[in-house]
């Protein structure tokens, strides 16, 4: 075989994997993508619809609704995300010993993860409820006034958030413990004879081998948590007003309340835009310090 | 002064006992080396001085202090761990200072200290380097360079050769005794490799099924085995052992075993028990043979060469001696015929004898 075949081959073999991304994937954004710049009516073909350029990417930025939905958000996402790291990280820390009854403690604290979101909002709406929901009903017990969990605009967010780190942080706890216990036993007992107390050998040794795993985590966590859309759905319908409004929620209800499809695509790309800014810069920030180690040791090296 | 004393130390996992009971004194600045086959609990007693694994039983006294219920922080030790155990998210220089900066010394003291250690290792040049950038050695030399930035009063080392090749592990072996020498510390050294021990040695503590089997000098050890067991361990090629009998007529005593027959020195006859047909088993050194077609037939025995492994300046002769084994270590310049039976005079000394039963030295 020459040498020019040969180096074709392989795209070759690729060839079915990329036409499977390239229908799948790739089409529906790109579809996206254009639906984006269209004044679009679901009772339209999508050529009938008119091109309107940018309108609908600049028009957002004037709707106050679409800012405060957006600023929603940004508030729920990075509390419930540094939350449930904070959490999660803690708790595999405490749990990542091996004392009897730890299998299935660690079980029970998966729980949560494996119901399905729509169940989670049903069970924390009935357990918020005003009246006869337990938080309420255990607060008038104590002598405590009722708490409006979801019928008040900073009350329901919080609730929400409650939600998703009861929902979440076994996520998070998991692969943290996975990551805990594959660190080199040994450098562990190293450290200790170094002199590391426990607190330093969690900030010193374990945080920074941990890293690589916790930043994929961060990121699954943090675009999940820019998506979430059923259990705030079921809870609170992003009210009242529009304190629970998260972006998911608003684009839902743009594309089948309000019948503007451009709108909703532009919404979305805004928010895609956005992960892949977040991916973005936590993959430059660790090559950029992986660049720079590597350029001390050169120097250090050569002089 | 001791500075490092076991006494009655234990260690059980669940109720399964692993060590049991044992007691060693280590003098102040003296390189002791544990050895023992594969899971003797070499590596369970070194860990329980570092303060790695509980004590079950017993105590352990640095400078006189019972430490078995401190950190291992607290104990003032050092450690380089059989996989060097390095920090893989640091550098070269800050593996080695870690302890240093948790202590918050001075920058400069440190800096001072790290440069120090790195170039009597030859590291100088690497300490922007992270452990997987580095080669088995030279991680072995970072995790000893670890240990030496340290100023610990004793030092362990579980096994800190076994991850190298042979040739390095000999060159690592000569710059351990060397830096040993530099340093002056209490070393405590953990091996399964004889040789090992008995290069680095001050004194050697053999270790059987979590016992203490014999300790001393490296020539003591040699010289002077008391057990079957250590006679067995120590030494390379490996003594060989054959089936005896004693047997006294008139004033000597010999031992006697199929194909030969070997008179005792008086010293030897003295502890020999008087009665007759005392069965024994007979140890003698390969290297306590040597070919001598000339010799009296009570000081030699007669065998028959099967294989000559030349490995260069020595060979080492398989025999025969009747139907059992056995090896000579012979200079390779004297030609020796295979398959014929010939005469190897036993030097004086050279004969150990064991009881059959409790294998212990008589
Ligand atoms: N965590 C444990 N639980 C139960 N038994 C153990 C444990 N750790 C070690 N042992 C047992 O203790 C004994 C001594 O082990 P140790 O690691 O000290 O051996 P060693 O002399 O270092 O051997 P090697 O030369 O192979 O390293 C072994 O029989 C081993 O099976
Ligand atoms: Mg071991």
């Amino acid at each position: 075989m020459s040498t020019q075949a040969r180096s074709f081959t392989p795209y070759l073999f690729m060839a079915p994997a990329a036409a499977v991304l390239v229908v799948a994937l790739l089409y529906p954004i790109a579809y996206m993508i254009y639906a984006s710049f269209l004044d679009w009516n679901p009772s339209q073909r999508i050529g009938q619809a008119t091109f309107v350029g940018l309108r609908n990417y600049t028009s957002l930025w004037s709707d106050a609704n679409f800012r405060e939905s957006f600023g929603v958000t940004l508030k729920f996402a990075s509390l419930v995300v540094s939350i449930e790291m904070i959490l999660g990280v803690g708790l595999a820390m405490l749990l990542d010993r091996s004392i009897r009854g730890m299998t299935v403690l660690r079980t029970i604290f998966i729980l949560p993860m494996m119901i399905a979101p729509i169940v989670v909002g049903l069970i924390w709406r009935y357990m918020y409820h005003p009246t006869v929901g337990i938080f309420n009903r255990t607060l008038n017990s104590l002598g405590f006034e009722s708490v409006p969990w979801l019928s008040d605009s900073f009350w329901s967010l919080t609730s929400i958030i409650i939600a998703d780190i009861w929902q979440w942080t076994p996520f998070i706890f998991i692969l943290s413990l996975a990551a805990l216990q594959s660190l080199p036993r040994s450098a562990l007992e190293a450290a200790r004879i170094d002199g590391a107390s426990g607190w330093q050998q969690i900030v010193y040794i374990k945080l920074p081998l941990m890293m690589p795993v916790l930043i994929v985590t961060l990121l699954l966590r943090l675009i999940d948590a820019f998506k979430v859309l059923e259990v705030v759905l079921v809870m609170t319908n992003g009210g009242p007003g529009l304190s629970t409004e998260i972006l998911s929620l608003r684009i839902a209800r743009t594309a089948s309340e309000f019948r503007e499809l451009g709108v909703a695509a532009a919404m979305s790309n805004y928010l895609l835009i956005l992960l892949m800014i977040l991916t973005a810069i936590m993959f430059t920030y660790t090559r950029l310090s992986e660049a720079r180690a590597a350029r001390l040791r050169q120097m250090s090296e050569e002089g | 002064m001791p500075t490092l004393k076991l006494e009655r130390l234990c260690k059980r996992y669940a109720s399964h006992e692993v060590i049991h009971s044992i007691d060693l004194e280590m003098a102040d600045r003296e390189f002791t080396v544990l050895v023992g086959p594969s899971g003797c609990g070499k590596s369970t007693t070194l860990r329980m001085i570092a303060g790695l694994e509980t004590v079950s039983d017993g105590e352990i006294y640095i400078d006189g202090r019972p430490v078995s219920r401190l950190e291992p922080k607290e104990r003032g030790l050092a450690m380089v761990f059989q996989d060097y155990a390095l920090y893989p998210h640091m550098n070269v220089a800050k593996n080695m200072s870690f302890a240093l900066r948790l202590e918050k010394k001075p920058k400069a003291e440190i800096n001072k200290k790290v440069n120090e250690v790195a170039e009597m290792l030859g590291l100088s040049n690497l300490l922007h380097r992270k452990p997987a950038e580095l080669s088995g050695g030279q991680r072995q030399r970072v995790a000893m360079g670890r240990a030496l930035t340290r100023d610990a009063a004793t030092f362990l080392f579980d096994e800190p050769l076994s991850n190298l090749d042979a040739k390095l592990r000999g060159q690592m072996r000569a710059e351990l005794a060397l830096m040993s020498q530099q340093v002056q510390k209490n070393m405590v050294y953990v091996t399964h490799d004889q040789v090992e021990a008995m290069t680095l040695a001050d004194r050697i503590v053999v270790m059987q099924d979590g016992h203490i089997r014999q300790q001393g000098t490296p020539e003591e050890l040699f010289r002077h085995p008391n057990s079957k067991f250590v006679a067995g361990f120590i030494g390379s090629p490996p003594m060989n052992f054959l089936k005896g009998v004693i047997s006294q007529s008139g004033n000597e005593t010999a031992v006697v075993g199929q194909g030969y027959k070997l008179s005792l020195s008086p010293e030897q006859a003295q502890r020999v028990s008087k009665q007759d047909n005392q069965e024994v088993i007979l140890g003698i050194r390969p290297s306590d043979l040597s070919y001598a077609p000339d010799a009296k037939a009570e000081d030699a025995l007669e065998l028959k060469v099967v294989i000559s492994e030349y490995i260069g300046a020595q060979s080492i002769l398989l025999a025969s001696c009747g139907d059992q084994n056995i090896s000579v270590e012979i200079k390779s310049d004297q030609p020796v015929p295979l398959q014929e039976t010939m005469k190897f005079a036993v030097h004086k000394g050279g004969l150990h004898l064991f009881d059959q039963k409790t294998e212990a030295a008589i």
